[in-house]
């Protein structure tokens, strides 16, 4: 199997940041707000692999910083320190030694990315086709009519109306907002997507299916995905691996199954029996 | 209390009205925007005797340019007779003694536009300053100016590029009349000022060094002579311009020098009835006097 992302000793630091600030936080400490400077450690040495095809689960309760170390690969932070690489084909790219324009490129080009909330990742005042129009023209595909059809092959593909192609976002349902978030993400083909909460506040049916969707994507273009949840339900159903993180440290990771089967640190384990 | 006797004559103000200082400082951004086309330089534009929004940015321009030799032509939107241009050539002739003014585009050696290129292609010898409302192009789709430097920095177009797409699904074409954003030389795309589309292609490898000012916007910039200027389009959607055909598919003329080759004005006669006429008072006329000169040749 080919790598296609090697993250290691993650960090970011909101604040100015004390020489005190890692060993007063983390799980031991039972904060990840540092008591001399009042920096938060929002993560901290986090590493992990992703291999192609393979969905990678980051799971944690609220402010643990589960999402901000998608937030961090996806460009929308910079990371405090570590490293990351992105393994493309032939080439290989060191994710925070690019410059703004490479990291634009990458992310328009390369990555996918969905938002818990779609006002994030969805512009509510163009179309739905217009929103996936944008992705496509940032990847520099100039056709209007090559446009037109990969937006309504995607939006067919992720189950939204084609009658509903030229309608603004505002006016469609949670769940549609998120296909077409979904839709939009796989806009370029990109071997990597990040799923930030996709399903989080979506009802019941409509989560399944959209987890169905994702499942069936990563089947047929066998993409890498990083899914950042707290839903142990989408952990299961998803992920291949996964890792636990509190207060921006990673305090279990594994093999999904043993980690929900048989877990090992205490919080891991009030969290797998606090499952309703 | 003021010693200073009153000056009433012309002979009170600077040649050219602005201070050298800031004059010396637009002819700087005017060399930083003619280096890199298209590019908005900024600069400090300074109070004039007339309200932000009358062309103050192009006039800035043209005082800063204007020597005692030059032949000034003041254009609003094609004609030179309009309040706008009448006043703005009365105030260089004010206060620019020497200076020659013409309504003659061949004869111009400066030019100020307000919305409109001259129909005559203009040469190598000649400048032309547009008068610009708004200088970004990108200002419909980005409120931040902070985010809009860096998407001109990336040559990051593709949310324009939506609005043209949007376009295209509710009206089958794309629908903007003036303001049409042009890339030059391959990387800024440019508010080109509110000119017709019809204008838009004479930007393109001019003879002629097109200037651009926007005074209440405090931006400056340029397309050099021989500059490649292209308007954003789809490969399969290109750009087009104005076609002033009527319902039967015929070429609308002109309705007083018959010019069929001209970017036309539509108005209303006295009897209800729509009528077309050049919107450049000097090429009418030019062309006036050629269908004269040809009767009086065949008579």
């Amino acid at each position: 199997m080919n790598k296609i992302l090697e993250v290691r000793n993650l960090s970011r630091i909101y604040g100015k940041g004390c020489a005190l600030c890692i060993e007063s936080t983390g799980p031991e400490a039972d904060t990840n707000l540092c008591p001399h400077c009042g920096s938060v450690v929002a993560v901290h040495d986090v590493s992990f692999d992703l291999f192609e095809g393979e969905i990678l689960g980051v799971m944690g309760e609220s402010g643990s910083g589960k999402s901000t170390v998608v937030k961090n690969l996806y460009f929308d932070q910079a990371a405090t320190s570590g490293q990351a690489i992105f393994y493309d084909a032939a080439r290989q790219y060191d994710l925070f030694s690019l410059n703004s324009a490479q990291q634009r490129w990458l992310r328009n080009h390369r990555f996918g990315m969905v938002y818990q909330n779609p006002h994030l990742g969805l512009n509510f005042n163009i179309t739905a086709g217009g929103n996936i129009a944008e992705r496509l023209l940032m990847s520099d595909l100039m056709d209007y009519g090559a446009i037109r059809d990969r937006a309504k092959t995607l939006l067919a593909r992720t189950e939204v109306l084609l009658s509903r192609v030229d309608d603004l976002p505002k006016h469609f349902s949670g769940g549609m907002q998120q296909r077409v978030q979904i839709a939009k993400a796989l806009a370029t083909q990109p071997p990597l997507l990040f799923l930030d909460e996709v399903t989080t506040g979506l009802d019941l049916s409509v989560q399944a299916r959209i987890l169905d969707l994702i499942l069936e994507i990563q089947q047929e273009l066998k993409t890498a995905m990083v899914v950042v949840t707290h839903d142990l339900g989408v952990i299961r159903l998803l992920t291949g691996r996964a890792i636990v993180m509190k207060y921006g440290r990673v305090i279990e990771s594994g093999l999904t199954d043993q980690i929900l089967e048989d877990p090992q640190h205490a919080y891991t384990q009030r969290l797998v029996a606090s499952v309703l | 209390m003021n010693t200073l006797p009153p000056k009433t004559d012309a002979s009170a103000y600077n040649f050219g009205f602005l201070d050298e200082y800031a004059k010396k400082e637009i002819r700087r951004a005017i060399l930083k925007a003619v280096a890199i086309p298209g590019y908005q330089v900024p600069y400090a534009s300074r109070e004039m005797p007339m309200g932000r929004g009358f062309g103050t940015g192009g006039l800035q321009l043209t005082l800063s340019l204007i020597g005692p030799d030059e032949v000034v032509k003041v254009i609003d939107q094609g004609s030179d007779d309009s309040v706008n241009a009448v006043n703005l050539r009365q105030f260089i002739e004010m206060t620019c003694p020497g200076v020659s003014t013409t309504t003659r585009t061949v004869e111009a050696t400066l030019i100020q536009s307000r919305h409109r290129i001259p129909e005559h292609t203009l040469s190598a010898a000649q400048i032309i300053v547009l008068q610009v409302p708004y200088p970004d192009p990108l200002v419909v789709v980005e409120p931040s100016e902070d985010k809009r430097k860096t998407m001109h920095g990336e040559a990051d177009y593709s949310r324009l590029l939506v609005k043209l797409y949007e376009d295209i699904v509710k009206f089958d074409e794309i629908t903007l009349s003036h303001r049409y954003p042009t890339r030059i030389n391959d990387h800024y795309v440019i508010d080109p000022s509110p000119i017709p589309r019809w204008d838009v292609p004479k930007i393109n490898n001019s003879e002629a060094l097109i200037l651009f000012g926007a005074g209440r916007e405090k931006k400056i910039y340029a397309v050099p002579p021989h500059t490649k200027a292209e308007p954003l389009a789809f490969t399969d959607v290109p750009f087009r311009v104005e076609h002033f055909h009527d319902a039967t598919g015929n070429r609308r003329t002109c309705s007083r020098c018959g010019c069929d080759g001209s970017f036309l004005d539509e108005f209303t006669n006295d009897a209800g009835a729509k009528v077309y006429q050049c919107s450049d008072s000097d090429w009418c006329d030019e062309m006036l006097l050629q269908v004269k000169s040809w009767r009086e040749v065949s008579a």
